[in-house]
């Protein structure tokens, strides 16, 4: 048996190495995973806040800093990179309802997308949000990456606008199922579409388990909106300034 | 499997590159998807390999935003300050977005399917 100062040394040992990080990001998945299959995949359990929340609290629990959890962690996020180019394989299979749904594929999108950057700017002004809080909140619902090179540009907080992306993906997520049944949308392909172009990458996840045809139109609206956003909120901003 | 990943990562890496050298907007991964995808509608088609590898991948793509997402930790403070809304204005636009996308494109589908 060891005594507690050998105990404290395995976990300076451990909290130094990049195994710790990533062994209890898996382990946090399959305990969410294991709960969201258990509530039958109900949109309210979310894999990625289950996981996120425990996670969080751990790190808090024990002082370990953000930075040295994603020393480990990072290999995880590493493979977002190879997953959102495999995501051409499910849309390749939707090939001919792609081209028979082109161009209402496309006005949807610049609707959605105008619609996206023009409400989350005005909901926050209306309530009061400071004007940084306004220009990181614009680009929210596109993917990290490129969500956070718009902030950069127009004048927002990068690192604000990832929590931003992230927590709108958790909410479409979560919120998709119940906006679909009020409006009586049960096409596959218009529910994939929709959260893809409002919660990028996280809205994609949940499309998938759905179904794969929601998965492959939701991680298209996905790739969509990051071009389209990419363009057009830079555009936008100095009008929404004035109207404001 | 391994032909497979090696396959995406080349995709993502020539995605990457066009990225850098015409400072596109766009984050490589996405050009690599577009471009996997012309070749696929090219050569018609996945081979079985590359199917099984993609699914694979994307069954689990919750996994892959847990750790960004628990970079919420290091906003705490300032989330705390704003919250009420920040939380407004993305509960709303996320309502609003998805509702209104959904909507143009069913009422637009449903006008193109009816024309024919």
């Amino acid at each position: 048996m060891r005594t507690p100062a050998q105990l404290a040394e395995i976990w300076v040992y451990l909290s130094a190495s990049p195994l710790l990080g990533l062994t209890v990001t898996l382990l946090a998945y399959q305990g969410a995973w294991w709960l969201y299959r258990r509530a039958h995949f109900h949109p309210l359990a979310n894999p990625v806040m289950l996981a996120v929340a425990v996670l969080v609290l751990l790190l808090q629990l024990t002082g370990t800093p953000y930075q040295t959890y994603f020393d480990g962690a990072q290999f995880v996020h590493f493979l977002l990179g190879p997953a959102t180019v495999a995501l051409a394989i499910p849309l390749y299979t939707q090939l001919p309802k792609l081209r028979a749904m082109a161009f209402p594929l496309l006005a949807a999108l610049v609707a959605g997308s105008l619609t996206a950057t023009v409400s989350a700017v005005a909901i926050g002004k209306l309530f009061g949000a400071s004007e940084a809080s306004l220009l990181s909140l614009a680009p929210k619902s596109v993917t990290t990456p490129i969500a956070m090179g718009i902030a950069e540009r127009i004048g927002g907080l990068p690192s604000l606008t990832a929590v931003l992306v992230i927590s709108t993906g958790i909410l479409g997520a979560i919120g998709a199922r119940f906006i679909y049944q009020a409006l009586g949308i049960a096409d596959h392909a218009v529910r994939g579409f929709a959260v893809g172009v409002a919660s990028h990458g996280i809205g994609t996840a949940r499309a998938f388990q759905v179904s794969e045809q929601a998965g492959a139109f939701s991680g298209l609206a996905m790739g969509l909106n990051a071009l389209l956003t990419a363009l057009l909120v830079p555009l936008l901003i100095p009008f929404l300034k004035n109207w404001l | 499997m391994l032909g497979a990943l090696t396959l995406l990562l080349v995709f993502q890496l020539i995605g990457e590159v066009l990225a850098q050298l015409f400072a596109l907007p766009i984050p490589g991964p996405v050009i690599g998807m577009a471009l996997l995808f012309a070749a696929l509608a090219l050569r018609g088609g996945p081979s079985p390999e590359l199917r099984d590898t993609a699914q694979n991948l994307l069954q689990h793509l919750s996994l892959l935003f847990v750790p960004a997402g628990v970079g919420v930790m290091l906003h705490f403070n300032r989330i705390g300050d704003e919250w009420l809304p920040l939380a407004a204005s993305l509960v709303g636009s996320t309502v609003l977005t998805i509702a209104v996308t959904a909507l143009v494109l069913r009422a637009l589908a449903r006008r193109a399917e009816g024309g024919k």
